[in-house]
């Protein structure tokens, strides 16, 4: 039987017998470079956290971590400034998840996405995200304690010394909430866009309104991403030194914050104070070391707490 | 005596205003003059039509044709769509639905919605057929308990749930999650029930049981109906208005339309020349 074979328009210029395809690269090289990243990395890591742990873990008693710092941070433990750093991030979260969730919600629900008014706020949003730290404490310091603390003061307390135009945890804690708003805002806004339409539709074609729909199918729909937000925030903010160290945190105190208005201690501040401003660097060595294996797990457990929280959430969620 | 009375297009002829009033109540929703536009584009054209109270209207035409926007326009639910634009006048029991009203929940209560996809909240079944009372104000647990109840036997689907009512809503098929969707609807006690293709999504046995729901519930609430499917259309709806390109291309009974269609346009689609 015979093909038709197609003819073509000028004919055959030469046989060809085979292809000579270039051989194949084995791809050792791609795969050995990313390999080579992911191991410096994690070779880092274990650096890092292997010699803190090596060099904090002897230090770390129940008396270091129940008892105030003693004879110049040589001795005794870190109490006071465990106990400051949970108050402080407690704070932070307390007024960054409102007004950030609340900040999510105006702009996806409210604001048409394509005005020029919300993209303008999006992106205030993404340049808040890339202040230094050190300029959210100037700030702080300037509007939080200077303009607000010392106006409370100039108005209700004329005749006493500052009672809330001085450094304090409130402050602190509003200035960290400030640097952890765009990470709230991002992941919660992040959460209300995976909202089914169908589902807001269908509260409002039963009547509910704005509000209630906001209340009663947006949020607890949304509330895995909003503590997705508050983790990242605590992750964010556990750690900053910056901010606070001209709001609120004090290098030493006798005792615990009670009052708003009380200054504090801190892990991260303290952790800088002791290898920074100690008059015996050698002497308070093991004790930093302690400290900031203490801020670690900190940070890892107020994580984990939030994750414990989020993952309880998603799993009613999907029970109910 | 008067026979002719009783005919309409004798007394829609009738000049009398007060006889023409009289002619208009016998309507629950009349739709003047209606523009919609999506932005710059213009859905819906001019759009004037009449929907009898407790009947079945069908709203059919190719996909596109903007019969989905209109009976949205009609509890005011495009109104939840950023940018959109609407002209003309939405009237139930003679109210302007977008004059009259402050909240677009309000008018809401009054005009169910069914939609495409069945949209239960992840919630239980209970707590989606209380949704409705709970946020118009209702707290009584008695009550609320005996209209959900009264609510799933009017969807046909108490037999199947009585059981289960703590259940997740999604544990249920979706021929069980769509009558749930108008249990929910009816709970509200609605005037005015919308479904838009609340059956396309379902296979031939659910698609029966909604119809004959559909035949049930037409004897107590006024039922617009947006369907791709014509048979549909025939079987269920008492009124049949065809749309084409966001035009009303022509409305009558069901019977006229599907056997002798008075535009060619809709004896094309009908007969299947196009769509």
């Amino acid at each position: 039987m015979k093909i038709l074979q197609p003819t073509l328009p000028v004919g055959p210029v030469r046989v060809i017998d085979s292809l000579d395809f270039k051989p194949k690269s084995t791809g050792m090289i791609p795969r050995g470079l990313t390999l080579a990243a992911v191991l410096i990395i994690l070779a880092m890591l274990a650096i890092i956290m292997g010699n803190i742990f090596i060099g904090g873990v002897g230090t770390i008693s129940w008396e270091f971590l129940t008892h105030p710092p003693e004879q110049g941070m040589k001795a005794g433990g870190i109490f006071p400034a465990i106990f400051g750093t949970v108050a402080l991030v407690i704070l932070m979260v307390i007024a960054v998840i409102p007004v950030g969730v609340f900040t999510a919600i105006y702009l996806h629900e409210y604001t048409n996405p394509k005005s020029r008014v919300t993209r303008l706020i999006r992106v205030a949003i993404n340049n808040l995200a890339g202040v230094p730290s050190i300029v959210f404490g100037l700030f702080g310091l300037g509007f939080f304690i200077g303009f607000v603390g010392g106006g409370l003061d100039a108005v209700f307390f004329p005749d006493d010394g500052p009672v809330w135009g001085q450094p304090a945890i409130i402050w602190a804690a509003l200035t960290l909430a400030l640097l952890t708003l765009p990470v709230v805002i991002v992941s919660t806004e992040e959460a209300l866009r995976t909202i089914p339409t169908e589902l807001k539709e269908a509260s409002y074609a039963l009547g509910g309104t704005k509000l209630q729909t906001i209340w009663r199918i947006i949020i607890p729909q949304g509330l895995p991403g909003i503590l997705t937000g508050s983790i990242l925030a605590i992750s964010r903010g556990a750690g900053e030194v910056a901010p606070i160290m001209f709001t609120g945190a004090a290098y030493y105190l006798p005792y615990l914050p009670a009052k708003l208005n009380d200054q504090f201690m801190e892990l991260g501040y303290h952790i800088y104070v002791m290898a920074t401003q100690s008059p015996d660097v050698e002497a308070t060595k093991p004790i930093l070391y302690g400290t900031v294996l203490v801020l670690l797990a900190l940070t890892f457990a107020l994580n984990s707490v939030a994750i414990l929280i989020r993952s309880r959430v998603r799993k009613k969620r999907a029970n109910v | 005596m008067y026979n002719e009375m009783s005919d309409l297009s004798v007394r829609v002829a009738k000049t009398d205003i007060s006889s023409d009033a009289a002619e208009k109540l016998q309507y629950k929703i009349i739709v003047e003059q209606l523009d919609f536009f999506y932005g710059d584009i213009q859905a819906l054209f001019d759009i004037s039509m009449n929907i009898e109270q407790n009947r079945v209207t069908a709203l059919i035409g190719p996909s596109g044709c903007g019969k989905s926007t209109f009976i949205r326009t009609l509890n005011r639910m495009n109104e939840t769509i950023p940018g959109t634009r609407m002209e003309g006048k939405v009237l139930l029991d003679g109210c302007d639905i977008y004059q009259d009203f402050d909240d677009p929940s309000q008018i809401r209560t009054r005009v169910g919605m069914v939609f495409q996809k069945s949209n239960p909240f992840p919630k239980s079944v209970f707590e989606n057929v209380a949704y409705g009372l709970r946020v118009n104000g209702i707290k009584d647990r008695n009550l609320i308990a005996e209209v959900v109840e009264e609510s799933l036997k009017r969807a046909a689907l108490w037999d199947e749930v009585k059981d289960k009512l703590d259940n997740s809503a999604f544990t249920f098929s979706g021929g069980q999650q769509q009558r749930l969707c108008i249990a929910r609807a009816l709970a509200i006690r609605p005037e005015v029930i919308l479904m838009d293709e609340p059956a396309s999504a379902l296979d031939p046995i659910s698609t029966a049981k909604i119809e004959d729901l559909i035949g049930e519930l037409r004897q107590h609430y006024t039922i617009v109906i947006v369907t791709h499917n014509m048979q549909q259309a025939a079987r269920v709806s008492d009124h049949t208005a065809f749309f084409y390109e966001g035009k009303l291309i022509e409305d009558g009974p069901t019977k006229e339309i599907f056997t002798r269609p008075k535009k060619k346009k809709t004896e094309d689609y009908i007969t299947g020349r196009f769509g």
